[in-house]
């Protein structure tokens, strides 16, 4: 009954959109450049839609009715087949694994992924360079399903790459603009950090088990249920390294904000709903051997918790509409980490699903603002958008009110878990409950903020020219705000209990209590409000105290306005002595290799100055030479054969030349 | 033939062969002139014919002398060729000097 899934259709519709876009796009009419790059993304959603459809039934199909209907058993496994390495006792092959983590994560790339595409096609009408950018958005669509569907660690960390490259690819998008090249070389310098963590705990894990396949590693570990620490919990602080890096957290996220650079739907897309969020589902998928480890947990845990508090701080400064955004996607990925991080996969992947719908709508909305603005981004030359585009406005407030964590809107639904499988995770645990509920406050704080600055109050600054948005960019917004809205009524416990299988934590977890998480959620929604109310009362009935809280406390707002100086130090610390360090091996290393190169080509070249003499062009000095050397040989064969055993062959039989003879006469 | 079997020894043809070569190499480490070195090349060749012949006698065997002819005919050859070269180095320099015809020199 186990019927095909078609995995392989899923990243070859992209990369066919990449290359035909990529080789001819140039050539072809714009609207059929934005046909092949919409067609290949639906085409692979449609796939996905229906395998996910098949597994669907498959798990209801106990009743006997439904017999008939093509079923999916999960894991659908899918190898090429020939092998891709087979080195000694080393064997990966490419394969492709669905089960309900990457159905679920599949379906919000590929879904949320070709309603950005839709986007898109409006967003970028007027550029140049259309076909390149939809032909990179394809490219990233190929890589980023090839990351998710890797049934082993190698596969996985091609599609880890390669959406890096694609982000790079699209960050630069403008690459005339210094700050956009610079922002992209930011993004793959960092992430290589990350990257090379990734790749250490690769091959920890390949020396460690003797394989790459991530079923394979869980039967190694399931046959040895009393290994705990120490290699795992090195492989798995590599692998954290190597999330951090891909998902922005501490301290590798310096490079999101400035990933603002590129297209706004990119940012939607990359750097808000999907290749940021790879290092969750890495670590969900890895995770068998995070359970194994409660020192890389606990580290999971911190990170993320201080990543949700410290973005959202600096978040609360931010002037530019863009960054508010980014510094809050940083903060929710936090919260991601942090759910990971007390073995809360599912509310994890929960998180990661809803914060794709409404952080896109966040970020496709304030594209939609940028866009009427004719290209202003800065919050304070905003207001009163609220009349003139209403969907916008509309749409943005389903989002806000999802992030901020307002029942019955998706972030309701998807952060109070995380804060509760937080707080039971004993002392410790409560400690980073509070720090979430900390920064679930600033979370509703900024995101009013910029709510109030951009739509409410009175237009800041004379916009030259309104541009009507146009329905393809609409539609997506509208279906992504009825996401943010209705999303999380599926709820935590169905969405465990179909990811269980797979997202399960195989170690001991606390017990819940339904009246304390009721508790719980009516703090946090509290807490929400109360940053609401700050809020309103700061940026719409006294708008002038942010001004006068700024110049009182002049030291803090600079610190947040600066980011706490991250940047700089980085830029002193670590950039400044690797430059020296460049400086020292380009000026004493590299001059001492040049040295030796240059010794060695002088010795050679006195050589040849010497010899050439020998070249002289008078013919008689050649014959002479010749003669010579002749002579030379002749004497020196007489004299050696003169007191040797082998004397006979310089005395001359006659034979030799017989023989010579007679194989010229046949 | 017969006088020869008797009464002139072999080493006396090879001694003769030997100091023709030696002409033939001074000739052509010495002179000058394009022709009396080519000469001498000549001179080297039908030098070693002469041994060739010799031993061809002495073992009693045609195809030394077969190898004359050959020897022969490359020299006849060369001649040929050699003069036809030496003709139009002459019509484009003016001399024979072989010191002077260096135009491959570095």
């Amino acid at each position: 009954m186990n019927e095909s899934a078609h995995l392989w259709l899923i990243p070859l519709f992209p990369f066919l959109g990449f290359l035909l876009n990529g080789i001819l796009g140039f050539r072809l009419p714009r609207r059929l450049v934005s046909a092949i790059g919409i067609l290949a993304p639906l085409a692979s959603f449609a796939v996905v839609l229906g395998d996910f459809g098949a597994t669907i039934i498959t798990a209801a199909s106990s009743c006997p009715r439904c017999g008939s209907v093509t079923a999916l058993a999960l894991p659908a496994a899918e190898t090429l087949s020939y092998p891709w390495l087979a080195i000694g006792a080393l064997h990966v092959d490419f394969t492709f694994v669905l089960d309900q983590l990457s159905a679920v994560m599949l379906l919000i790339v590929t879904g949320v992924g070709f309603l950005i595409h839709v986007y898109s096609v409006g967003y970028m009408k007027d550029e140049p360079g259309y076909a390149r950018y939809f032909s990179f958005l394809n490219l990233f669509f190929f890589f980023m399903s090839v990351l998710v569907l890797a049934g082993n660690f190698l596969l996985m960390f091609v599609g880890w790459e390669g959406v890096g490259l694609a982000s790079y690819l699209l960050i630069g998008f403008y690459f005339q603009r210094t700050s956009a090249a610079d922002a992209g070389k930011k993004a793959f310098i960092v992430n290589r950090i990350g990257d090379f963590g990734f790749l250490i705990g690769i091959f920890l894990v390949l020396s460690t088990f003797g394989t790459l396949g991530f079923t394979d590693i869980a039967v190694r570990l399931a046959v040895s249920p009393d290994w705990h620490g120490t290699v795992l919990t090195v492989i798995c602080l590599c692998l954290l390294v190597g999330a951090a890096g891909k998902s922005a957290q501490l301290p590798l996220y310096v490079w999101l904000p400035d990933a603002m650079e590129g297209p706004t739907p990119v940012s939607a897309l990359i750097h808000a709903a999907t290749m940021v969020t790879a290092g969750v589902y890495m670590i969900a998928r890895t995770h068998l051997l995070f359970d194994r480890s409660p020192v890389a947990l606990w580290t999971v845990a911190i990170v993320g918790a201080t990543t949700a508090l410290f973005a959202a701080t600096i978040g609360l400064v931010q002037n530019d509409i863009k960054r508010v955004l980014a510094y809050s996607t940083i903060s929710q990925l936090g919260y991601m980490f942090l759910a990971c991080g007390v073995a809360a996969y599912s509310a994890a992947i929960f998180h990661l699903v809803m914060h794709a719908f409404f952080k896109a709508l966040l970020f496709l909305a304030a594209g939609s603002v940028i866009h009427a603005m004719g290209g202003e981004q800065d919050l304070r030359k905003m207001g009163g958008l609220r009349k003139k585009m209403p969907v916008t406005f509309w749409t943005m407030t389903a989002a806000v009110l999802a992030i901020a964590g307002f029942p019955p809107f998706a972030g309701f639904f998807s952060k109070d878990p995380i804060l509760y499988a937080a707080f039971l995770q004993g002392t410790g645990g409560k400690l980073l409950w509070f720090v979430g509920l900390v920064a679930a406050l600033l979370t509703s704080l900024y995101m009013f903020r910029l709510w109030y600055l951009a739509f409410m109050g009175e237009p800041r600054s004379e916009v030259k020219h309104h541009h009507a948005t146009p329905l393809s960019m609409l539609a997506p917004m509208v279906i992504l705000g009825v996401l943010s809205v209705c999303g999380g009524w599926i709820g935590i416990e169905h969405f465990s209990a179909y990811l269980a299988p797979v997202a399960a934590a195989h170690r001991p977890m606390p017990t819940g209590n339904p009246f304390l998480e009721s508790i719980l959620a009516i703090v946090a929604v509290l807490v929400a409000l109360e940053g609401w109310l700050i809020a309103d009362k700061y940026y719409r009935r006294k708008t002038e105290r942010p001004a006068q809280l700024a110049a009182a406390l002049p030291t803090g707002y600079k610190l947040l306005l600066n980011k706490y100086y991250v940047d700089e130090f980085y830029g002193a610390v670590i950039v400044k002595s690797l430059f020296a360090f460049s400086k020292f091996v380009l000026g004493g290393v590299d001059l001492l290799l040049a040295g030796v190169a240059w010794l060695l080509a002088g010795v050679a070249s006195m050589t040849g100055m010497i010899l050439q003499r020998w070249q002289s062009g008078n013919l008689r000095s050649y014959a002479a030479w010749l003669t010579l050397g002749a002579a030379v040989l002749l004497i020196s064969a007489w004299l050696l054969g003169q007191g040797t055993a082998h004397a006979t062959v310089y005395q001359y039989d006659g034979s030799a030349l017989k023989h010579f003879l007679n194989a010229a006469g046949h | 033939m017969s006088f020869l079997q008797h009464d002139v020894p072999l080493s006396w043809y090879l001694l003769l062969s030997a100091i023709l070569f030696a002409l033939g190499v001074v000739g052509f480490l010495i002179k000058r002139n394009l022709i009396t070195v080519f000469m001498s090349i000549e001179l080297m060749l039908n030098a070693v014919n002469l041994s060739f012949v010799t031993f061809a006698y002495q073992w009693h065997e045609v195809r030394g002398q077969i190898f004359v002819f050959f020897v022969m005919m490359v020299a006849a050859a060369e001649a040929a060729v050699g003069l036809a070269i030496i003709i139009a180095v002459f019509r484009a320099r003016s001399t024979l000097a072989v010191d002077r015809i260096d135009l491959m020199k570095l």
